[in-house]
């Protein structure tokens, strides 16, 4: 237990600093690639709860595919003027710390509240594999799965259209 | 804990065959080539030119690393070591043997991370990942034809990611995991994968040889357009860090393919012939032998078809990925989906 | 410092430099520049390919603007290899000239050897024996297949086959061979002279030449085999760098690039020198216009060379291989040796040059990249008054702005490739 409470440390550690970097960094792309190592951090953690499919799809969409993408487009856009973009103190700020500061007191509540629900139940594992997951989406959960997957389509569409203003 | 100070020497054990793999590869391509074109190849350093590839490596070791001038240079720093690195980590999935039993009646598995019910996924993840090492250093060189490099790089993956998923995903549906071991199992006594998934396999193929940017896909690196591409401005052992994830990345592609289409260590018949009961040594050895073999073959069509094949323009790419592959992969799919529903 | 500087010839130096960029980023971005950079998305970028890149063989520099891997303009820079031959002619006797141009094509030297040869012959009135003439067309072909060669593997090569540029190349080695054995120099042969060629071919050499062009046959096999029928080299090639007839003739285009756009001109027929007009072969010509029309094109131009080699090895004509004629023709070295009236001849031709009557004469053979002319204004010296080359390569380089526009990146590539330009002739 003492190998996965220290890995625990390290990625909860890692992910927290890479987060940090990925709001403190000027440069797009170095945010980007801080923000590519808290999805790994984050890949880790569900690893440590044994979570291996989570874990992996994590990597696989968010790091292997959507981060390419804005890394991709931050390339080709070639933001120079990063001191142009920056905002100012303004009321966005003062609610996204509100939020933030609402966000954390629930989790503490939540965590203080059941202290048996914090280490892993044998059931809980076995909710981490392929066959399980798979196993809720397509069953219990289709119709939201296949509403999730219209609305994407319908987002894809939207993205081409956008794209593609020059329609012949 | 010996279990992970066993993994640990697995690992160790895994990584050196990887990187002499590399190295024989290298060599190989280099007298394979020559093969093809009428040439002698390589045949001064060492017999029959054996140490070639040493001597490359200190060649490029001696070198001096240059960096260019307004590079960026953390991140020129460390995009050749992501590439090796993923090339290198997806290897502990892979099951080159199944297990040697010992006397205390425990299983030694020969894979790094047997039993990982997700093997496949962590091959397609990692593969994945491997594109961040190209568009960094495309990107950090502060060079327009590495940024070029980097941007087809990025596109060609995502693109072949996909094709590659979709086959994937079928042959996992006819072999009922995703765990290496269990697939190669589900395909044991010669009844491959590659039987009943040509269309899969051959789906699967086309986009490894793209995700591995081997001609006729190696457009992030096309010397006659983009000079030297992704790695235009890289030298010294930097650059040998990538011709190196390079060939890593074939050896695991191809040993992902041969445990996915080609039934893995399994060879029909021949074990029950020879006597070799399962769990001995000679059993191991055998299935050793077997699985190089077919990773042999993989990586000979690697060699072969890239001095043979012109190299595709970028939009030829992307119309083969997304309007041939992928519909072809989806196809493949729902057939393979029907006939598995019906069947059992 | 400054001060210093702008007073010395680094200042001119300096504003010729400026001079020229602004001229080529003014070419660059007269085209409708504000309205792609009103939209943040469309992003263009100036590419620049060369002088120093693999595929632009030899040190042509191409300035390419890009949006995406689309080419918007694109504008090639020569003169990266300008050696000043038309000034360099004036101060060289005819005699003197000739090693020059075989750094012209430097693809087909002999080629060259014999466009001089005869534009120098045909400005003093004079022709060469009829054994010379033979020997001279037989290397001609030589030198168009050594050429093509290049020229089609280095294509294969950009599209990304390199196999078959090695197999080419390595046909091209047996060629230099043979180059070696004809003239003692393998890629710089200088075999022509006035009034005929260096020296006699032997019949032993001539019995190699028919060997390997029996086996060079097969190789040419090979190369169509692995490449005229796969896909991805005809993806590659077909429907790039279109370049209609019209435009074509317009843009002044000569060789395998005009007679890929269907216009079936070739001087060997239409103003036949040496022996062609008794040679049976046919002007091979492809109507698509792209980029594969012209790699066809000099596939089988390689056949018809080969052909005529043929017929020329089988019907060999006899006799002296220089004329007699002590005004313009060197003597050989054994009559210099021992005749007096040879040896001044030799030393007024060695140091004074032969004498060309005054006019103004052009000469154009069909080299293997185009017309190759030589318009020659001599003033009765052994020097010429002038001296100007009329180079294939410059001429088709012409088309290439209109033939890349609208490709992309990679199309830039077999679009040089299927002009095959030579820096050394278009530079001049």
């Amino acid at each position: 237990m003492s190998l996965q409470v220290a890995l625990f440390f390290l990625f909860g550690i890692g992910a927290i600093a890479s987060a940090i970097g990925t709001i403190t960094r000027r440069n797009p792309v170095a945010a980007a690639v801080n923000l590519i190592v808290h999805f790994f951090m984050l890949a880790g953690l569900y690893l440590t709860l044994q979570a291996q499919f989570l874990a992996i799809l994590q990597i696989l969409v968010y790091a292997g595919a959507i981060m390419v993408l804005v890394v991709f487009v931050i390339m080709l856009l070639n933001l120079g003027n990063e001191e142009a973009l920056r905002e100012q103190f303004t009321l966005r700020k003062v609610l996204g710390a509100a939020i933030a500061a609402i966000f954390m007191l629930q989790l503490g509540v939540l965590f203080n509240a059941s202290p048996s629900q914090r280490y892993l139940s044998p059931a809980a594992a076995s909710l981490g594999t392929a066959e399980s997951i798979g196993q809720a989406l397509f069953t219990t959960y289709l119709f939201p799965f296949e509403a999730i997957s219209l609305l994407l389509l319908a987002a894809l569409v939207g993205a081409i259209i956008l794209a593609k203003r020059k329609v012949e | 804990m010996s279990s992970l100070v066993l993994t640990l020497i697995k690992g160790a054990i895994a990584l050196n065959v990887a990187l002499v793999v590399a190295a024989a590869l290298v060599y190989l391509e280099r007298r394979i080539s020559a093969w093809i074109q009428y040439r002698i190849g390589p045949n001064r350093v060492g017999p029959f030119g054996l140490l070639q590839p040493l001597a490359d490596v200190l060649k490029l070791y001696t070198k001096e690393d240059i960096v260019p001038y307004n590079a960026s240079k953390p991140f020129h720093r460390i995009a050749p070591i992501i590439s090796i690195a993923v090339a290198l980590s997806v290897l502990c999935v892979i099951a080159p043997a199944s297990y040697l039993l010992l006397d205390d009646g425990t299983k030694l598995f020969i894979a790094v991370a047997p039993n990982v019910n997700v093997g496949l996924l962590f091959y397609l993840a990692l593969s994945s990942i491997g594109v961040y090492g190209i568009v960094l250093a495309g990107w950090s060189s502060n060079n327009k034809y590495s940024l070029l490099g980097g941007l087809r790089s990025s596109a060609q993956m995502i693109s072949y990611e996909l094709a590659m998923g979709l086959a994937a995903v079928a042959a996992v549906m006819v072999s009922g995991s995703l765990d290496m071991n269990q697939i190669i199992a589900s395909q044991s006594g010669g009844r491959w994968n590659i039987w009943f998934q040509p269309l899969g396999f051959l789906i699967f193929l086309v986009a490894s040889f793209a995700e591995t940017n081997r001609a006729p896909f190696d457009l992030p690196e096309a010397e006659p357009e983009l000079v030297g591409g992704y790695h235009t401005e890289y030298s010294g052992m930097k650059f040998g860090l990538f011709y190196l994830a390079e060939y890593a990345n074939m050896f695991t592609a191809s040993a992902v393919m041969t445990t996915l289409y080609l039934g893995g260590y399994d060879m029909p018949f021949l074990p029950t012939l020879l006597g070799l009961q399962e769990g001995t040594l000679p059993r191991v050895l055998f299935e050793l032998a077997v699985f190089v073999g077919k990773v042999s073959v993989l990586l000979f069509l690697f060699i072969w078809v890239r001095w043979t094949l012109p190299r595709f323009r970028y939009d030829q790419l992307m119309n083969l990925g997304w309007r041939v592959l992928l519909p072809l992969g989806l196809a493949n799919i729902v057939i393979t989906g029907a006939i598995v529903f019906f069947v059992r | 410092m400054s001060d210093v500087i702008q007073l010395g010839p680094l200042a001119t130096l300096e504003r010729v430099r400026k001079v020229r960029q602004e001229k080529i980023y003014k070419e660059l971005l007269d085209r409708d520049t504000t309205v792609l950079f009103e939209d943040p998305l469309e992003n263009d970028m100036v590419l620049n390919m060369g002088p120093q890149h693999p595929a632009t063989h030899g040190v042509l520099r191409v300035l390419l603007r890009l949006d995406g891997e689309t080419v918007i303009k694109c504008v090639p820079e020569l003169g990266y290899l300008h050696r000043g031959y038309e000034k360099l002619a004036e101060n060289c006797t005819y005699v003197e000239f000739i090693p020059h141009t075989d750094r012209l094509d430097y693809l087909a030297p002999m080629s060259n050897n014999v466009g001089i040869a005869l534009a120098i012959e045909n400005a003093m009135g004079i022709e060469a024996p009829p054994r010379a003439q033979w020997i001279r067309t037989l290397v001609c072909e030589l030198a168009r297949i050594s050429s093509h060669l290049l020229a089609t593997g280095a294509t294969a090569m950009d599209v990304g086959a390199l196999t078959v540029f090695l197999w080419t190349f390595a046909e091209r080695e047996k060629l230099y061979d043979i180059f070696e054995l004809i003239c003692g120099a393998r890629f710089t042969t200088s075999y022509t002279r006035i009034g005929g060629v260096a020296n006699d071919i032997p019949d032993w050499v001539l019995r190699k030449i028919r060997q390997w062009a029996d086996e060079f046959i097969g190789q040419l096999e090979d190369v169509e085999k692995i490449l005229c029928r796969n896909r991805i080299f005809i993806d590659r090639m077909a429907g790039i760098g279109y370049c209609s007839a019209e435009k074509a003739i317009a843009l002044g285009l000569t060789g395998p690039v005009l007679r890929a756009s269907g216009v079936a001109r070739d001087l060997r027929r239409d103003q036949p020198y040496l022996l062609y007009d008794q040679l049976e072969f046919d002007v091979i010509v492809e109507n698509d216009c792209d980029c594969y029309a012209r790699f066809m094109v000099r596939l089988r131009e390689m056949r018809e060379s080969i052909r005529i080699i043929y017929q020329l090895l089988d019907h060999p004509i006899e006799g002296e291989v220089k004329l007699n004629d002590p005004v313009h023709v060197t003597p050989r070295k054994y009559e210099i040796y021992t005749k007096m009236e040879e040896l001044i001849a030799d030393f007024m031709i060695i140091n004074f040059g032969p004498p060309a009557p005054p006019g103004e004469t052009y000469t154009a053979i069909e080299s293997p990249k185009g017309e190759l002319g030589f318009f020659i204004v001599a003033d009765g010296t052994g020097y010429p008054w002038k001296l100007k080359i009329r180079s294939p390569s410059a001429a088709n380089l012409q088309a290439m702005p209109h033939m890349a526009e609208g490709s992309m990146v990679a199309d830039i590539v077999a679009i040089i490739g299927g002009i095959d330009p030579v820096m050394g002739e278009a530079d001049k």
